[in-house]
């Protein structure tokens, strides 16, 4: 076991929390995880980002220039990353916020349309939850009901919240299973 | 204590009140706010106490009246915020003040960047304030060893009466790694500290000062403290050596951040039939270069690489003598190196 994943989005899209989860679920499963975002004077206003590692041995370089996974929530992290992804990787996009294929043809590609999802959910904010829902699927990274589990310890304190969130997350498994 | 994901800035916060910490006092400065903001909510948590100075310059002092009254008590800051306190660091080490600094490195010079850099190992290693002093330098890098490492430098502070400094770069202070918490200690358990100025109710005062105007006992001071740095030179070394089995094509010498980086590169090396080793010192002043010696005598070819236009690379060369040439690639201002331009630039040296 040894992958990256570079999620990306506008700040506030929760890519960094989406990134913690995954993290999460990582160390969970008893990998050595590494969890790092990109804390530049770039985050306000351009892409958000964050890097996971998920691996069997100790994690050396906690950065990725050819990540295996990228999910990506706007058109300017796509146009970004796009072409960092090592062939063979899987892309998850969010077609409600990019308007254009993915132009490369070496890698598992996944479309959601992850805000209309999230809004049919119960929360327009759940957007990063559906495409996290789909990433699962598409790399079989982590266990659906285990990352559930760690959302509902996450937010402990907001059960509704909980619910919304596992809905997504659903969502997105289903779409990515009959992609 | 279960396994956490954590920032290596809260880890580092969360250790040092494991250790027995209870008196934090700091400025803010990126990339390193995790850490005062962290101590800001946990210390009130348990009975302690977080001080937002008005100045480094009046952290750092107000440190070492703390220490003086024999509290354990740390400040983190990065790098322009550690030159604005090297007044304090410089006089804390001549009254022999335990402290622990923490200094999360952003590129310079000046007010320079937030990105991760190791420029300020001269500052650290080599003096940084005025006087002939010397710190305790710990250089982390993963976040478990920045926990650990804070734990313990609480304990060789109050061991040798020394500053004790912690350096990270901002990858090791932004990123979330799996963490625990070894040991926990209460303050009330701590040794006592004789000579702290306590209130000298039943005894003869204690005096904690760095001003000798008598150029005799200036001078005996002086090597007073010398005699301490040896102490801790021959017992304090540390070091890490990776992937060497008895010889290898080349010896990477790297620490903190780097050091990872360069552990990735060489697995990438040995799919391209290179065998690469890394030393990594863990300490860097006292600098192991002992153990380096021996480990380069094994080695082809030496690859110091740093965060910096080049500053550890002097001590490397100082231990391994003039003949061995040693090769240097740094990234400074921000930017860090990736495994594939390492990996690069060994096949350049190998071949």
């Amino acid at each position: 076991m040894y992958q990256e994943i570079v999620l990306a989005g506008f700040g506030g899209q929760g890519v960094l929390l989406i990134g913690k989860l995954l993290a999460y679920s990582g160390m969970k499963n008893g990998y050595e995880v590494t969890w790092l975002p990109a804390y530049g004077p770039e985050m306000r206003g351009g892409t958000c980002n964050c890097t996971v590692v998920i691996s069997e041995k100790p994690v050396g370089s906690p950065m990725s220039k050819n990540p295996h996974g990228l999910i990506a929530l706007n058109l300017p992290s796509l146009d970004k990353f796009e072409d960092t992804v090592r062939p063979g990787g899987v892309i998850v996009i969010n077609t409600s916020l990019i308007n254009r294929k993915v132009k490369r043809t070496d890698v598992k590609v996944i479309e959601v349309a992850a805000n209309e999802l999230a809004i049919e959910c119960g929360n327009a904010k759940a957007g990063n939850m559906v495409a996290l829902g789909a990433f699962i699927e598409a790399t079989k990274i982590a266990d659906l009901e285990k990352v559930k589990e760690i959302v509902s310890e996450n937010f402990k304190s907001k059960p509704k919240l909980v619910e919304v969130n596992h809905k997504a997350l659903a969502k997105g498994f289903e779409v990515a299973k009959g992609a | 204590m279960a396994k956490k994901l954590m920032k290596g800035c809260e880890a580092i916060g969360e250790a040092a009140i494991q250790a027995g910490c209870r008196h934090f006092f700091g400025y803010p400065i990126t990339p390193q706010n995790e850490i005062p903001e962290y101590m800001s909510a946990r210390l009130p948590q348990v009975g302690g106490m977080f001080v937002q100075a008005e100045s480094e310059v009046s952290a750092s002092n107000m440190l070492y009246g703390a220490a003086g009254a024999g509290i354990r008590c740390f400040t983190s800051s990065s790098s322009p915020g550690i030159s604005l306190m090297q007044e304090g660091i410089s006089y804390i080490a001549g009254a022999e003040l335990p402290v622990v600094f923490v200094n999360i490195m952003r590129g310079g010079p000046g007010l320079g960047g937030i990105l991760p850099s190791q420029s300020d190992y001269f500052q650290s290693t080599k003096g940084g304030g005025h006087g002939d002093y010397r710190l305790l330098c710990l250089a982390p890098s993963t976040v478990q060893e920045a926990a650990d490492l804070v734990q313990e430098a609480f304990d060789l502070a109050d061991k040798y009466r020394n500053p004790v400094m912690i350096l990270g770069d901002g990858l090791i202070g932004q990123m979330m790694e799996p963490v625990e918490f070894k040991k926990v200690i209460n303050p009330e358990d701590l040794p006592e500290k004789p000579w702290a100025t306590t209130g000298a109710k039943g005894r003869k005062p204690n005096v904690i000062n760095s001003l000798y105007l008598d150029p005799e006992d200036l001078e005996k001071h002086n090597w007073k403290l010398v005699k301490k740095y040896e102490e801790m030179a021959k017992n304090e070394k540390r070091w890490e050596v990776f992937n060497l089995d008895k010889k290898a094509d080349i010896l990477f010498v790297a620490y903190g951040t780097v050091a990872r980086i360069i552990k990735t590169a060489i697995e990438v090396l040995k799919e391209k039939g290179v065998n690469a080793a890394l030393f990594r010192p863990i300490t860097l002043f006292p600098f192991p270069g002992e153990a380096l010696e021996e480990t380069a005598a094994k080695c082809k070819h030496v690859f110091v690489s740093e965060l910096s236009t080049g500053q550890m690379i002097e001590d490397v060369k100082y231990h391994l003598g003039k003949e061995r040439k040693v090769h240097f690639y740094g990234r400074v201002g921000g930017m860090v190196m990736t495994p594939e331009e390492l990996v690069e630039e060994t096949l350049k040296i190998v071949k």
